[in-house]
């Protein structure tokens, strides 16, 4: 079993996200790995175990800082890693699953997985439209994907706790939402390990499409409205808090 | 091209979900303000279809299609958006049609813009604000070229506008639905058991920040000092903290409780599709801009742990 897995490095929302121009700035972020990649690394590396195969990891080198999260994947049990040398962080979703697709092309996947998707994105996620140029099927959210032969039986899930099953013939893309199980963690000297063993191949980007849209404001959201803000020290907001309460009947 | 604007419908059991009818209500401002048409598109064999406000509704009505199905959904609507080259084509950023939009937008080559909170014509051309970054930022972006994809959250214009009795005209598909690589097999429904979170008054939902397994007592603690249950983000679940169903959301439950006291959740668009309409909603949470305090009715800038412990201390 082949399987290529695209991860995704993202500015971290957890910092301020300050904004130059029409864009992030992104000379003044963390870049963290997508979180969603965390499971869909988790569940090829899940399927190897069980049937066998290669997982290949694979992403778009946009600022010349992926390799970290190259490393990490080949701790949680990825055998090989590709970056795609393209050093250009305004590349849209469009542009990189084009670069993507076309690195893919050659590595005779039996299927492609994606995160479903990253909190940076705008036009769309990277999966489907990484599908959409390899002209493989697509499905999204899975829980959990078993192979067997030349099908996979994929969990999809709905909203409220349903799940619906579907038979896949192989080659496909699908867009992981969770791993079955949580992902496995990597300690950190197994990481540094890889750090210094491992070779990432590296791949030239060829190939364009573009997302089409024309970026007119970024900023922050208008806010329609604003929570009244309760100060104090966590004591006193906590007196606030239960003082509301009771005076709305609720505790 | 035509100047239509085409809701791609989403169904599920036989019944309409809330985004269909938003999407149709916000299609016929649109096609008005376009010169065209509000076409709802229903796909599917086998639903009631004549229940929108459009100008018209196109249902695709064969039994291959009677669930969703990515790649069969997929061919049908690229077809029919293929010959009838509408200005607009109207998703759901839903489970369903997060399959198919961004899919469709790389097959045709135009563009599509996610994570809608609204759309407008300016100049006669189409504008999108979209929510980025877990709504810490928002985005406006024109579409270029005669078709655009727009793919809207739930929950972002009102569903009355959308609700009619348009006779639906039942088409055959337009593609032929034989030798497909994707094949439903069945649906699972949730095991019940636990806590029905839809039925509580009051929850004490609990996110990342929440930290790990072992700081669920304390939640647990609070909410019984409450009279509340306690529920969850979707991180939580995933980590298996709490059962799957706790999770309020998109991919989760929705909830309408008279309390919804929240500890260390940031306010994803996600989430806020389960929960946002809450009697009365509380957040801590120690970033000052989580985009939660855009949304809740009180907020403090306070690290949970010592809020719950404190708020134990005088229940
Ligand atoms: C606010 C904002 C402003 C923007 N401004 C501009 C602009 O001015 N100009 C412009 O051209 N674009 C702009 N963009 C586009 C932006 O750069 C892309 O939309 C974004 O980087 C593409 O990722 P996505 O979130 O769609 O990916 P997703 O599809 O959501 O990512 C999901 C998964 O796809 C895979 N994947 C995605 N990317 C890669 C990769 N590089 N390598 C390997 N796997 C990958 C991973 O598995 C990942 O988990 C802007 C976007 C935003 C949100
Ligand atoms: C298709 C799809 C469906 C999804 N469905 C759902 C869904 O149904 N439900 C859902 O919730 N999410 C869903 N998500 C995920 C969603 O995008 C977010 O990732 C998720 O809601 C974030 O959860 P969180 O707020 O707990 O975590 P984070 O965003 O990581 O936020 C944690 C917060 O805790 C705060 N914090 C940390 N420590 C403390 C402390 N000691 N005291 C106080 N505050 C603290 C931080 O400041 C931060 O704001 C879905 C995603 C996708 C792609």
């Amino acid at each position: 079993m082949n399987i290529v897995v695209a991860i995704k490095h993202i500015p971290s929302i957890a910092d301020d996200l300050p904004v130059k121009g029409n864009n992030v700035d992104f000379d003044s972020v963390d870049f963290v790995l997508n979180e969603w990649d965390e499971h869909s690394i988790e569940q090829a590396v899940l399927i190897k175990e069980a049937v066998g195969g290669t997982v290949t990891v694979v992403g778009v080198d946009l600022i010349g800082e992926l390799d970290n999260a190259l490393h990490l994947a080949l701790a949680k049990g990825a055998d090989k890693v590709v970056k795609i040398t393209a050093d250009d962080p305004a590349a849209d979703s469009h542009q990189q699953a084009k670069w993507l697709a076309e690195a893919i092309k050659g590595m005779g996947a039996d299927m492609v997985f994606a995160g479903v998707q990253a909190s940076n994105d705008i036009d769309g996620q990277i999966g489907p439209m990484i599908a959409a140029y390899l002209d493989m099927p697509y499905i999204g959210g899975t829980s959990a994907i078993e192979v067997s032969g030349n099908t996979a039986t994929v969990s999809k899930e709905f909203p409220g706790g349903v799940g619906m099953k579907y038979s896949v013939t192989l080659p496909f893309v699908a867009g992981v939402q969770s791993a079955p199980k949580p992902p496995r963690y990597a300690p950190v000297s197994k990481v540094r390990q890889m750090a210094q063993t491992a070779t990432i191949e590296k791949v030239a980007p060829t190939g364009e499409a573009s997302a089409g849209l024309a970026f007119k404001k970024m900023a922050p959201p208008v806010a329609t409205g604003h929570a009244e803000m309760i100060e104090g020290s966590p004591k006193e907001v906590a007196a606030k808090i239960v003082e509301l309460l009771k005076s709305k009947g609720l505790a | 091209m035509s100047n239509d604007v085409f809701v791609i419908t989403e169904h599920l059991d036989g019944k309409f979900s809330d985004v269909s009818f938003e999407m149709v209500g916000k299609a016929k401002e649109l096609a008005k303000a376009l010169g065209g048409q509000a076409v709802a598109v229903v796909v599917g064999g086998g639903v009631e279809a004549n229940v929108f406000a459009s100008d018209s509704t196109i249902q695709v009505d064969d039994a291959a299609l009677s669930q969703f199905n990515p790649e069969a959904y997929g061919k049908v609507i690229e077809a029919l958006v293929k010959e009838k080259a509408p200005r607009v084509v109207l998703f759901g950023w839903t489970v369903t049609g997060m399959d198919v939009a961004a899919w469709l937008s790389a097959r045709l080559g135009v563009p599509c813009a996610a994570y809608a909170k609204d759309v407008r014509v300016e100049g006669g051309g189409v504008v999108v604000s979209c929510q980025a970054y877990g709504g810490k930022l928002t985005a406006e972006v024109a579409p270029e070229g005669e078709t655009a994809i727009v793919a809207c959250l739930a929950g972002s214009f009102p569903a009355e506008a959308g609700q009619g009795a348009t006779a639906a005209e039942k088409i055959a598909s337009p593609v032929d639905l034989s030798g497909l690589k994707m094949k439903f097999i069945e649906m699972v429904k949730p095991a019940g058991g636990d806590v029905d979170i839809t039925a509580q008054t009051k929850l004490v939902s609990v996110g990342r920040g929440i930290g790990g397994k072992e700081n669920i007592e304390l939640a647990e603690e609070l909410a019984a000092k409450l009279g509340a249950a306690v529920s969850a983000s979707r991180p939580v679940v995933d980590a298996g903290w709490l059962p799957r169903t706790r999770q309020v959301g998109k991919s989760g439950l929705k909830v309408k409780p008279k309390l919804y006291l929240m500890l260390g959740i940031s306010g994803a668009p996600e989430h806020l599709e389960g929960m946002k309409s809450a009697e009365l909603i509380i957040a801590i949470n120690t970033d000052k801009k989580a985009p939660i305090f855009n949304v809740a009715h009180y907020g403090a800038t306070a690290d949970l742990f010592e809020v719950a412990e404190a708020m134990l201390e005088l229940l």
